[in-house]
């Protein structure tokens, strides 16, 4: 019995210990989204978190100060002395805050603290962010200016049209090559594939400078196919890798009749190997698709700066290099990248964490 | 059949074959044309652009493949397993493998590639505060961040296994792994954010203002501690894929060897230390391995949150201003080779258990 309790007390404290780590983990994006449907001027004021329901002053009776009072010389308000200075930061006094109203007018206000809850949420950000027409902006003192918006749904659709072809090319390719790998006998099998795998871990910069000279000379920069190829050749390796060990595991007698029918290997690939291969196709294709999706260097490097195949991090990049304090263009963008990789992340979660651990857990 | 009639097929097949491949490239080239210079609607152009590059490459193992049956049947089979692995085999070879060669000879140039220079370029990399600066940063983002990543994810999965509810607990840690280091950088810009005056918005100057403390400019700050602000995002990234593995490995630990310590009275502790840990000793060194060939690369944190300013330049940052801003082929070659000649222990290692699997 004492034991029982002992042990229900500890899962309580492992249950505690993990809410606050989820909590923390969960804190910085949730900061995010909210700040993303805050007008401009409540971002840059005041914390996301005002949003929730707070204690804040607010705005009380009104002191008139006499016209002959200096206010250079220390101000008597209700008996007691305050400098000019503290007025103009506000005084707290018995829970209640004397401020300028308007030091001209000589009125000042004494406020006091009360609950608040009005968020005031918008979906103005994300309009500016995804058209790119002309908005205004209201200032925090009620004027107006005219931005231009930054032209977000172009970049997603060219990230769209990077990332599709960037994870079903090299998927296909790898599949075939690890078909061969595993069924096919030929010279110099062993020594290839060692070589791949030990690609698996070559860090990419060693092969941009070449890369990009070749790619110049070819005309290929800032192309789709460019990119395409790029990124299939860098995500080779892990691909291969991980569908030989998917295709080498496949019961051999299960196409070894269709051989003896007649089949050739192309057949075989294509009607029988594919659609096996759907569950190791799918997780690894989404591991795929969301490194293509979240790439910045490879972009950064073979895309330069043509605007008309710019990708969304490349955009958002851009964004905080030029407007770092614009934060509700900065995280409605950020949070428009991150509506694809989320929206794979919670749908396919099961095939994500297979394709991630096809490559590491073995062994 | 007389050998007469049998080269004449093959002189068929190979007219044949000859003319499939020309005909792939020509195809594929003007179509390529035809997208470079296209003034299409982007809508249109992308579904065109994403229909020709998946169907392309079916295109091409189908019409080779079906060249390749044309020839007898022997010659077809010695042929085959190189079209199929050909493409891949190509495209390693050109866009990895040659430029790391290339690279390599391309480091012992000066920095318009054009003097042979020897070493210097590596003694300058170690000599030169700034390279100094960024490897040295480089070692603190492998060390500290692959160090916290696998700690966390060895505690949260640990956590995890023995906590009512473990599925939304590890989807909330495993969720960033999902978002781009840009996106990433652009929420924790904001945690960071610094504004002199008492309203902070950032959310930890407004914890620091709020227990009285003075708000921070934490990742321009007292350096190098602002690294280590830097490196927090990798944890948060990353501790979610260690967290997966190590979390998959640990239910693999058998119950009856648990049972049997905690019957012999083992604390929790010493079960995880004892018993866990070794179980799991193979899956700890490759998650390390991964997430080390990682941190390595690290660019994208950097990049966006601080450009490399305030002294928290890396390898990769470096590497990228040395060749497209100040055009140091030379340098920036260097730099991207140091950087393999530090991953070259962790290929060997992978190497050794990837044969130590039987992989072949």
């Amino acid at each position: 019995m004492a034991l029982k309790r002992k042990k229900k007390g500890k899962k309580t404290l492992v249950n505690i210990i993990l809410g606050i780590i989820c909590f923390i983990w969960l804190l910085p994006t949730l900061g995010l989204f909210v700040s993303s449907f805050r007008p401009a001027a409540d971002i840059l004021h005041t914390g996301w978190w005002k949003v929730l329901p707070h204690q804040a002053w607010s705005a009380g009776e009104t002191i008139q100060l006499p016209k002959e009072v200096d206010l250079r010389e220390p101000i008597a308000v209700n008996g007691t002395n305050y400098s000019d200075d503290q007025l103009k930061a506000g005084v707290t006094v018995d829970g209640k805050r004397l401020l300028w109203e308007n030091r001209r007018a000589r009125t000042i206000n004494v406020q006091e603290k009360a609950w608040e809850f009005k968020p005031a949420l918008t979906l103005q950000n994300y309009k500016n962010v995804l058209s790119g027409k002309e908005y205004k902006l209201k200032e925090a003192d009620g004027s107006e200016t005219l931005q231009k918006g930054t032209g977000l749904s172009q970049a997603f659709w060219n990230t769209l049209t990077i990332a599709v072809p960037a994870t079903v090319i090299p998927v296909l390719i790898a599949s075939f090559a690890a078909y061969a790998f595993a069924w096919l006998r030929f010279p110099g099998r062993k020594t290839l594939f060692v070589m791949i795998i030990a690609m698996l871990v070559i860090p990419l910069q060693v092969a941009l400078i070449p890369v990009l000279k070749d790619y110049t000379s070819l005309g290929l920069n800032g192309s789709y196919l460019g990119i395409w190829l790029a990124h299939t050749a860098f995500g080779l390796p892990l691909v291969t890798y991980f569908m030989y060990n998917f295709i080498s595991q496949l019961p051999k007698d299960l196409f070894e009749s269709a051989f003896m029918d007649g089949a050739s290997h192309f057949t075989i690939f294509a009607k029988l190997i594919l659609p096996l291969s759907v569950p190791a196709l799918a997780s690894i294709g989404i591991f795929q698709f969301l490194w293509v999706w979240n790439d910045y260097l490879v972009s950064l490097i073979f895309i330069g700066n043509q605007p008309s195949v710019q990708v969304m991090s490349m955009k958002i990049a851009d964004l905080v290099g030029s407007r770092g304090n614009d934060w509700h263009l900065l995280t409605s963008a950020a949070f428009i990248s991150m509506l694809m990789p989320l929206a794979i992340f919670f749908l396919l979660q099961k095939y994500f964490v297979r394709g991630l651990m096809g490559g590491s857990i073995k062994g | 059949m007389s050998s007469q009639a049998k080269q004449r097929i093959s002189m068929r097949a190979v007219l044949l074959s000859i003319g499939v491949l020309i005909a792939n490239i020509a195809v594929n080239g003007l179509i390529f044309m035809f997208f470079r210079d296209s003034t299409l609607n982007p809508l249109i152009t992308a579904v065109l652009a994403v229909l020709w590059g998946v169907l392309g490459v079916y295109l091409i193992y189908y019409t080779l493949t079906w060249a390749v049956e044309q020839y007898p049947d022997d010659i077809g089979k010695r042929v085959l397993p190189f079209i199929f692995i050909g493409p891949a085999v190509i495209l390693l070879g050109w866009l990895l493998v040659l430029p790391a060669l290339r690279t390599l000879y391309l480091s012992f140039f000066n920095a318009s590639s054009e003097k042979f220079v020897g070493l210097s370029n590596y003694a300058a990399i170690f000599s030169d505060h700034l390279m100094a600066t960024a490897l040295r940063n480089n070692l603190l983002w492998v060390f500290v961040g692959t160090l916290a990543c696998v700690a966390m994810g060895l505690l949260i999965a640990i956590l995890a296994d023995r906590s009512s509810y473990e599925k939304i607990a590890k989807s909330i840690i495993f969720m960033p792994m999902a978002i781009s280091f840009v996106a990433a950088g652009v929420i924790w810009k904001f945690i960071y954010y610094y504004q002199p005056g008492d309203e902070q918005i950032g959310l930890l100057n407004a914890i620091v203002t709020f227990f009285g403390g003075e708000p921070q400019a934490w990742t321009s700050m007292i350096q190098p501690w602002n690294n280590f602000f830097l490196i927090i995002i990798l944890i948060w990234m990353q501790t979610g894929f260690a967290m997966v593995i190590f979390s998959a490995a640990i239910k693999g630990v058998p119950e009856d060897i648990l049972e049997a310590a905690r019957v012999d009275g083992s604390n929790e502790v010493k079960i995880f230390f004892r018993i866990i840990i070794p179980y799991i000793s193979t899956t700890i060194l490759t998650v390390t391995t991964t997430i080390i060939v990682f941190t390595l690369k690290i660019f994208d944190v950097v990049m966006v949150m601080t450009g490399g300013q305030y002294d928290t330049e890396v390898v990769a940052t470096q590497f990228y201003r040395q060749f497209f801003m100040y055009r140091n082929f030379g340098y920036g070659s260097t730099l991207a080779i140091v950087l393999l000649i530090a991953v070259l222990p962790v290929i060997i290692i992978n190497l050794r258990q990837f044969r130590k699997q039987g992989g072949f």
